[in-house]
């Protein structure tokens, strides 16, 4: 699917790049952003999401199965973090992330079981199953809602060592904190022997097998690093967005939007899930400003989100036929035809790929 | 007159619960029959064929509520989805000829969105009510002298789908173009270097799917009314597929009817003790299990692939 040089290794630039961005999330963001809109309602729900489809990301973009039940494994680790702080209150929030994850993690591995023998449509089918079964599970045992009857819970403080973190901004920067540990090692391990791996099984699973890599094993691991960053990202995204738990939050919809964050993002890239979920969280803000300010508000909302429904399909489409990498992969495009007007994918001389 | 210790009214009461989940089963199958009609012409998986049941009963009831009269709003209808299936073929399925099943898929779950978003966008989201002039209601002389409930809707759902069946299995059979669309389906390359008219073909083949999937919707829309959660429920017509085989259109029917049996029994029997709603996930966790005893399906072909 991709063609990217064999050895790649940390160019400056990527030093470089990361470093601004480290500057701009903790230094700058804090410090200049100060309405809560902002924190609250684009900034930690785009990394929430952007979490959750990089574990897209690793099923589907790196080791090519086609996967469709994020959004169950979000619950899961959504209402494992509800529930461990609920029964042990002493834990400090990061930690009560991690079990979730793993617990989400043993979903994920129960539910790709089904990938080892089937590929496309069988296993969309197989990871529904988890979709529903999760939130029916959840839904119908009164000990994960802790017998409440009201449908809507709300999400415990978040608590570290005894330090509340409760305004939009100390929200953020857990949220940001997470993100940006869990985003190195995605990086490392997609570029490490894991993704490797997964990337072969992606191209030609039965090559991969006779060249000594185990199916079991990679698919396996796929889909639990997976449902883990997707179980800590629906942690993440109860806690410090919904701020309430409720199954109907993370249903099928959830578990498209995801999907398509990553199909538009650019299958296969880190990069790409940022994108994407920035594109689909925003897109829809957008096109509703939109809307109000052409219409004056006698334009339906369920109208404006039928329309955004058309778009995002279309795009899917079209990136399908003309660009299968993405927005990552466009916004590389253009900065190399900016930079040195070049026709993309021709050599650059000062950069040939190593041999050897 | 208890039989094996179960009393008479029960016994009744279980087949009853059979009968619903056969009649409930047919309804899967009519959506499953227009996945199969595309994955037999060219390999494709249609995941957009329940937005187009959505999309095609929508328009239909849009129509009629214009004031146009049954048939000619069913006429025009079948129009609709015949330009559709034009333009799917000509944006969608073309550009991407050759590609990976995955990245098919993959686009017409776009096409999903598309269609569901445009319907949306065109006739409005509230729910409408479809009246087809069949009573959704138990028959009478069956009632009264078998003591079996069963709908005239439910019948006649399951007629409807009946002679589908048998009027698509003999085009396919039978007919020249039957013969052609089976060659496409089996090597797309070939079948056009021999002179077989590809793009007709395909037209052809998303224009059936279009029309099947109108009779569908009204069907469902008569029952449940014409509304958003169609595209949920035809979401079942993957775990039939799983089980009935991909390619076949035998398979979609046995596959429905096992589904629908399965999980109205399982609803009513096994339900209670989980709080009920487990029809909800019961389909996909058993078509999970028979993938692992039978991957093709029961009347698919065997999978076979190579490096």
């Amino acid at each position: 699917m991709t063609d990217k040089p064999v050895f790649m290794t940390y160019s400056r630039s990527d030093v470089t790049n990361f470093a601004v961005l480290m500057i701009l999330a903790f230094a700058v963001v804090p410090f200049t952003i100060e309405t809560d809109y902002w924190y609250s309602s684009i900034l930690i729900p785009w990394l929430c999401l952007a979490l959750a489809a990089i574990g897209q990301q690793f099923v589907m973009g790196y080791a090519g199965q086609l996967a469709l039940g994020a959004a169950g494994f979000m619950a899961a680790g959504a209402f494992a973090c509800y529930n461990i702080e609920l029964r042990i209150p002493w834990m400090p929030f990061p930690l009560s992330l991690l079990f979730s994850g793993i617990i989400a993690a043993a979903f994920g591995v129960l539910f790709g079981l089904p990938s080892l023998r089937v590929r496309g449509i069988y296993l969309m089918v197989a990871t529904l199953a988890s979709q529903f079964f999760i939130i029916w599970m959840i839904d119908k045992f009164g000990w994960f809602k802790n017998y409440d009857t009201s449908g809507i819970i709300t999400a415990q403080d978040i608590m570290i060592f005894g330090v509340p973190f409760t305004s939009p901004m100390q929200m953020y920067l857990v949220v940001a904190v997470v993100v940006t540990i869990l985003t190195i090692l995605a990086v490392n391990m997609t570029r490490g022997s894991v993704g490797r791996n997964w990337m072969a099984v992606r191209d030609m699973d039965i090559a991969a097998e006779s060249m000594g890599i185990s199916l079991l094993r990679a698919k396996l691991q796929a889909f639990a690093l997976s449902a883990f960053y997707c179980g800590v990202a629906g942690a993440l995204f109860a806690f410090t967005y919904l701020k309430s738990l409720e199954p109907v939050a993370f249903d099928i919809k959830l578990s498209f939007s995801i999907l398509f964050m990553v199909i538009l993002g650019g299958l296969g890239t880190i990069n790409g899930a940022f994108v994407g979920a920035a594109f689909i969280l925003l897109f829809p803000v957008v096109l509703n400003t939109a809307g109000n300010a052409w219409f004056h508000g006698t334009i339906d909302a369920t109208i404006i989100s039928a329309i955004e429904q058309v778009v995002f399909g279309a795009l899917i489409i079209l990136f399908l036929i003309y660009e299968p990498l993405g927005m990552a992969k466009l916004w590389e495009n253009t900065k190399q035809r900016l930079l040195d007007r070049r026709p993309v994918g021709e050599a650059r001389p000062n950069k040939k790929p190593k041999t050897g | 007159m208890p039989i094996w210790g179960w009393p008479m009214t029960e016994i009744l009461f279980f087949f009853e619960v059979v009968l619903a989940g056969l009649l409930a089963g047919t309804m899967y199958s009519l959506v499953a029959l227009g996945f199969v009609l595309i994955y037999k012409a060219s390999a494709t998986f249609n995941f957009a064929q329940g937005a187009m049941v959505f999309f095609a009963v929508l328009s239909f009831v849009g129509f009629m509520e214009l004031g146009l009269p049954f048939v000619l709003a069913f006429l025009v209808t079948i129009l609709l989805m015949i330009a559709v299936g034009y333009a799917t073929e000509r944006l969608v399925i073309e550009p991407l000829t050759g590609q990976s099943e995955d990245t098919m898929l993959m686009a017409t779950i776009g096409l999903a969105f598309v269609l569901q978003g445009l319907a949306q966008a065109v006739w409005g989201v509230e729910v409408r009510r479809l009246d087809l002039g069949i009573p959704d209601f138990p028959i009478p002389w069956l009632a009264d002298n078998l003591g079996i409930f069963v709908s005239a809707l439910d019948v006649t759902a399951g007629v409807v789908a009946g002679v589908l069946i048998i009027v698509l299995s003999l085009l396919f059979r039978f007919t020249k173009m039957g013969l052609g669309l089976r060659a496409v389906a089996d090597d797309p390359g070939a079948a056009a270097s021999i002179g077989i008219p590809l793009k007709n073909i395909m037209l052809l083949v998303w224009s059936t799917a279009g029309i099947v999937a109108l009779v569908t919707g009204m069907m469902w829309g008569a029952r449940a009314g014409v509304q958003f959660a169609l595209v949920d429920l035809a979401l079942k017509a993957l775990p039939v597929l799983i089980i009935g085989g991909f390619s076949s259109i035998p398979g979609a029917i046995v596959g429905g009817l096992i589904i629908g049996v399965v999980e109205k029994t399982l609803e009513v029997y096994v339900g209670p003790y989980f709080g009920g709603g487990i029809e909800g996930w019961a389909p996909y966790v058993l078509a999970i299990l028979f993938l692992l005893w039978r991957p093709e399906g029961l009347f698919g072909e065997k999978i076979i692939r190579r490096v």
